[in-house]
């Protein structure tokens, strides 16, 4: 019994001493506060080939733990409230985990989402995005989601919507792509106005075995033709032919007027619309050409 | 055969006594606490954490079981003068370093296959909560019988280890073989640089020495396939065989030399 009892009161002696500990340990981080210095990134050893050697066989793991400090990383210099959205570490931490582990799909294709965000919700980096990007096809060179990766950055963050194009049709040209780069490829080129290029990549896909594709292609090119037409033929006829003050624009006054043989339609066979205001014509949204793809400056 | 069978079982009862299942449990504690953790840490790359962890996991306890009951499988026998005894029997003494080598790769198969099921049981049970959109997201399958490709390399590479542990247990302390021992495991590891010397030193005769080195020292990195695996990528049936033969070999040839060292000790 007393054995017992002696070894109940080491129990509880012990309990209440870890007990006194958490409790200092409390008041001590109340009154002491060690946030800066806990919250000061270290990056101890930052080159990719020692840190591969250092890793052993265990590099895969290694890749894991860097992949969930570049999380916490810019997770934490995203949400953090004193201004301190840094994201030093960031690429550096990718760069590792990436060198560990090659193969790491996710570490590049996030890790270039959050490196391309614009400051102060990323670092705003996309030259570093695009970087890590071909860090992962040099691994993977048949990866498609790389090089369609690569065009959403050229797309979103330089609005460089040729090259987004470029790396579209790279993308549809690996192995096991979907199909449909090809038609993004295409938007791109009509959104950045080179409506020639977008033609071709339209001929081509019309060529394309699958049925919905075909039905996609010849519908752009019907777009195409149609926004062909209003800059060509409607546009400069209605410049040309403003109403006098007061009379807003209409079909029926350009008509009458002699500016058009008729209420002009659109390749779909709908008549365009006019705005009475402005005169600014548009497809209609009865057409089945509606909506019509976001445009830039024809070249 | 009949003695080496006796010793390799008493071997593997005395791991047991020693408490060596004690590791499977933290082994177990460790995979399911990660789990539920990596959830919420991983940016959905949990299942393909948990592989690295899990097969790192095996690995590491391998080790630790095969350096810490490897360098004791003879000296302690010496320590205790229980060679003494067991040597007077009708026992040889390459049967008695046979037999001790087989009880510790029995202890570590044991352990190995636990882990290996405790792994797949996590892996099953990720696999099970996920949608099936998450789940053609993986570059593999979670349940993915081509772990145990991987499994099946680390253990050969555990066996390799046992058998340095077990040469340099027959003739030096614990303490310096198990320090021999893990620095083999390390040098192991980068003996690609070894291969490779040539590409940076133009003395020949250092060039000769640096390959020969790399054909003396254990080619641990050739063992390491888990990247690979965990990524769903090809291994070639014709480069595990290889590299199992080499293992087979290379632990054989240990074995023979522990004998020779073995068969020279004055016990008197």
């Amino acid at each position: 019994m007393s054995a017992w009892r002696g070894r109940a009161a080491g129990v509880a002696l012990a309990l209440a001493l870890f007990g006194a500990a958490a409790t200092l340990q409390v008041a001590r981080d109340r009154i002491y506060s060690r946030e800066q210095a806990q919250n000061r990134a270290f990056l101890y050893v930052q080159s990719p080939a020692v840190l591969r050697r250092l890793a052993l066989s265990f590099d895969a793991l290694a890749a894991d733990v860097y992949w969930i400090r570049a999380l916490q990383h810019y997770g934490g210099d995203r949400l953090s409230r004193d201004g301190r959205q840094r994201y030093q570490l960031l690429y550096p931490l990718l760069d590792l985990t990436t060198s560990l582990d090659p193969y790491f799909t996710i570490a590049y294709r996030f890790g270039a989402i959050f490196l391309s965000e614009g400051y102060p919700g990323g670092p705003g980096r996309p030259d570093l995005a695009v970087a890590l990007l071909k860090k992962g096809i040099s691994s993977q060179p048949d990866n498609w989601r790389y090089y369609h990766d690569i065009a959403f950055v050229h797309y979103w963050q330089f609005q460089d919507t040729r090259t987004a194009a470029e790396w579209f049709r790279l993308a549809r040209k690996q192995p096991d792509a979907p199909t449909w780069l090809e038609p993004v490829a295409a938007s791109m080129l009509i959104e950045g106005g080179d409506r020639e290029s977008a033609r071709i990549v339209l001929q081509q896909i019309l060529n394309s075995p699958e049925p919905w594709l075909q039905q996609m292609a010849r519908r752009s090119l019907l777009q195409l033709d149609a926004l062909d037409f209003l800059d060509r033929s409607i546009r400069p006829v209605i410049a040309r032919n403003p109403p006098p003050p007061g009379t807003p624009y209409s079909w029926q006054w350009l008509v009458g007027r002699g500016a058009f043989p008729g209420i002009p339609i659109d390749p779909a066979n709908v008549p365009f619309e006019i705005d009475p205001a402005t005169g600014t014509v548009s497809v209609s949204p009865r057409s089945p050409l509606f909506p019509m793809p976001r445009i830039g400056s024809p070249q | 055969m009949r003695a080496i069978s006796w010793i390799a079982v008493n071997v593997f009862k005395e791991s047991v006594r020693d408490r060596v299942p004690y590791n499977l449990a933290l082994f177990a504690v460790l995979l399911i606490g990660a789990s539920f953790l990596l959830g919420q840490l991983t940016a959905g790359q949990d299942v393909k954490i948990i592989k690295d962890l899990g097969l790192a996991a095996i690995a590491v306890f391998g080790l630790f079981i095969a350096i810490f009951i490897g360098i004791g499988l003879v000296s302690k026998e010496v320590e205790r003068r229980s060679i003494y005894s067991l040597l007077s029997k009708p026992i040889s003494r390459p049967q008695f370093i046979v037999g001790k080598y087989a009880g510790l790769v029995l202890t570590l198969a044991a352990n190995v296959a636990v882990m290996t099921v405790a792994l797949y049981a996590v892996l099953g049970y990720l696999t099970y909560i996920q949608t099936p959109a998450a789940r053609s997201a993986w570059d593999a399958p979670g349940v993915d019988p081509r772990l145990l490709e991987a499994i099946g390399l680390i253990f050969v590479e555990l066996m390799i280890v046992t058998a340095i542990a077990l040469f340099f247990s027959t003739f030096s302390t614990p303490l310096l073989a198990a320090a021999l021992t893990f620095g083999l495991f390390i040098v192991g590891h980068f003996n690609t640089d070894l291969k490779n010397f040539d590409k940076i030193v133009d003395s020949l005769p250092a060039v000769w020495l640096a390959r020969g080195v790399y054909h003396t020292v254990p080619d641990f990195s050739a063992f390491d396939i888990k990247t690979e695996v965990v990524h769903g990528l090809p291994v070639a049936a014709g480069y595990i065989g290889t590299t199992v033969g080499y293992g087979f070999a290379y632990i054989a040839a240990l074995l023979v030399v522990s004998v020779l060292v073995f068969a020279r000790r004055d016990f008197k």
